[in-house]
């Protein structure tokens, strides 16, 4: 696992890691593949897949409409908020990945 | 450090089943109970830090309401009326903060209750405080709270255990008669097992996950820590059944376990009948010597109460652990993502754009053990590797679980370690991830199996509590508590504890002799 792809996995996962934290990421993250590379040994080719390990029932409830939360509600732990919006840093901003730049604008509000 | 001793009858180790009679006979009030159980943590946990936050007001609100009740001659709600308790830090409750062990949630306060935390609340339950774990419920020290760790009651330089650390510690301490935990590898079970108290995991949709902060869902469970299997059956009992908000809960009864334990001590809580199996895997390298020989000897004990031991095989055993560190990690990995500072939690001040302002959220919001496993789960799910990894695991968590459904053919339960060893230093294993995972060798394979699973304190070992594990089959929690129960009727290893500071808050004879005068209490 090179550094490079422990930023790309990092990106991926929107984790802004410091050069040290990447570093020592790779160190740990290899010991673990390490261990995990064990699975190799078992023998897999005509099992499925477990992703549900009890009943798997399709769950589901009559389509009708039913009142939500209330907006306060919904509101009260924003970091920062606009009348009843969620204000936002900006989605549609460029960034320029890997230059360490980034057009900031002005903060836009998304509902 | 006080000596080690048999539980007295104090105020502060009332069980449930205790509690419930002095409460309901009005030889005390649960507002005294409480504010016995406040004044202790006030006292002790700056040295423990089991409370993460303590909720005096809604205590004596909920403590006020069962003596108003009572006064006005109505009965208990539920067994749990009145009766002190806390709650993970990961089980969100209205009003009162949840922080998940994490800087992300420093000051959330959550606008509603999960439904085990409602269902509680509307039983009477009195809600002491939440209580400290790993950050996100990753770990298992307790050392990855972003609050800093908690500590053993019975020794406070080691660990309590984790991701419940701060549940398995106050319930040892005696800070509240129970406490709920959650357990997706093991995380109930094994600070069950550290601190000397039984922690109960149930079988994967016996109970409702709405409102447990999620980390892996398809392997997280609330479970219950508690002095006794019996108090288990209670809050069980208290906490189960289906739930519309949680797709994965199943529609089954839940059975009276308190009455099935009952009906078990009238015949004379005898295991005649019940098959055991011993699995060879179970007793391998990493597994101390004093704990091998506890857990023997309480096997033992089970099969003089009448069990028929079987020596039964789980080939895929040793493949548990690299399968639980892909499948975790990857849901969580999944799970984490909508801590982005967006709509709650703690977004970074620094003006910039949306994926500028996640990256520094996130990387201050994080601990190092949660980006360790966002990072391992982000990896394994990425294109190319998807396969590998991912599918692997698995397809091996299917033959892990068709071990389990093979011997289930043939025995009721199967029985071991806990762990592979007692409580270590803090900081001991802090530098070395995998050999902190090493611990959860042997509960994993309940998790991904989806199986339940009981940890009841079986001996001690240089003066630290040992837990035998005991599993069953899917929903059959009423064997489970069963043998769980049996063993404690026989046994007084439940009853130990190294007290802290432990002096009836209350002094008052009558109570003394009043708790005291209980029979048959496990």
């Amino acid at each position: 696992m090179t550094p490079e792809e422990v930023r790309h996995v990092a990106m991926l996962a929107r984790l802004g890691l410091t050069e040290n934290e990447v570093e020592d990421l790779r160190g740990q993250l290899l010991d673990v593949l390490d261990y995990i590379a064990l699975l190799e040994k078992v023998d897999t080719s005509s099992i499925p897949p477990t992703a549900q390990v009890v009943a798997h029932l399709n769950v589901t409830r009559a389509d009708e409409a039913r009142p939500s939360m209330p907006v306060e509600m919904l509101l009260s732990n924003a970091p920062a908020r606009e009348g009843d919006f969620f204000r936002v840093p900006a989605v549609l901003e460029d960034f320029r990945e890997g230059k360490g730049e980034a057009v900031a604008g002005e903060e836009e509000s998304i509902g | 450090m006080a000596n080690v001793e048999d539980r007295p009858a104090s105020l502060a180790y009332l069980t449930i089943r205790e509690a419930r009679q002095l409460l309901d006979s009005g030889d005390i009030s649960s507002v005294e109970l409480t504010r016995a159980a406040l004044e202790r943590i006030a006292g002790e946990d700056s040295a423990i830090k089991a409370f993460t936050s303590v909720s005096q007001e809604v205590a004596l609100a909920a403590a006020r309401g069962f003596d108003g009740r009572r006064a006005k001659g109505e009965a208990a709600k539920s067994p749990l009326d009145g009766v002190p308790m806390s709650l993970k830090d990961v089980l969100i409750t209205e009003g009162v903060r949840t922080t998940c062990g994490s800087r992300h949630l420093e000051n959330f306060i959550p606008p509603f209750s999960g439904t085990v935390p409602a269902k509680l609340a509307a039983a009477g339950a009195v809600l002491l405080g939440k209580t400290n774990c790993d950050e996100f419920a990753m770990g298992s020290s307790t050392e990855n709270s972003a609050w800093g760790a908690s500590h053993n009651p019975w020794d406070l330089e080691r660990v309590p255990g984790g991701s419940s650390g701060g549940s398995a510690a106050a319930v040892a301490a005696g800070m509240g008669s129970y406490s709920l935990g959650t357990d997706t590898g093991g995380s109930v079970r094994q600070p069950a097992s550290l601190c000397g108290v039984t922690g109960l995991k149930p079988t994967y949709g016996r109970v409702s996950r709405f409102g447990l902060v999620a980390f892996a869902s398809s392997l997280d469970q609330i479970g219950t820590l508690t002095h006794t299997a019996y108090d288990a059956a209670i809050v069980m009992e208290a906490i189960a059944g289906e739930d519309e908000l949680d797709s994965t809960s199943q529609p089954l009864a839940v059975p009276p376990y308190a009455a099935l334990l009952a009906e078990l001590e009238k015949r004379g809580g005898s295991l005649d009948g019940v098959k055991v199996g011993i699995p060879a895997e179970f007793w391998g390298k990493g597994l101390q010597r004093e704990v091998s020989d506890a857990v023997r000897a309480a096997i033992d004990e089970l099969r003089h109460l009448g069990a028929e031991l079987h020596e039964v095989t789980l080939p895929h055993t040793e493949f548990s652990l690299a399968t639980y560190y892909i499948i975790a990690p990857a849901e969580a990995s999944s799970n984490l993502a909508r801590y982005d500072g967006m709509k709650y939690g703690y977004r970074d001040p620094e003006p910039g754009n949306s994926i500028e302002s996640m990256l520094a959220t996130r990387d201050y919001g994080f601990g190092p053990e949660v980006k360790r496993r966002i990072m391992l789960g982000t990896y394994a799910l990425s294109a190319g590797y998807y396969d590998a990894y991912y599918k692997k695991a698995q397809q091996v968590r299917t033959l892990i679980a068709r071990d389990y459904e093979q011997v289930f053919e043939k025995v009721d339960v199967i029985v071991g370690p806990t762990t592979p060893t007692v409580a270590f230093q803090l900081g001991e294993k802090m530098g070395d991830p995998l050999a902190m995972y090493l611990n959860d060798v042997y509960t994993v394979p309940a998790n991904l199996a989806g199986i339940p699973g009981i940890s009841v304190p079986c001996g001690l070992a240089g003066g630290l509590p040992v837990g035998m594990q005991i599993l069953g089959k899917h929903f059959d929690e009423a064997t489970v508590l069963g043998v769980a129960h049996a063993y404690q009727l026989a046994t007084g290893w439940h009853r130990r504890r190294r007290g802290i500071g432990d002096q009836l808050l209350i002094p008052d004879p009558q109570v003394e002799n009043a708790a005291q005068g209980l029979n048959a209490h496990v």
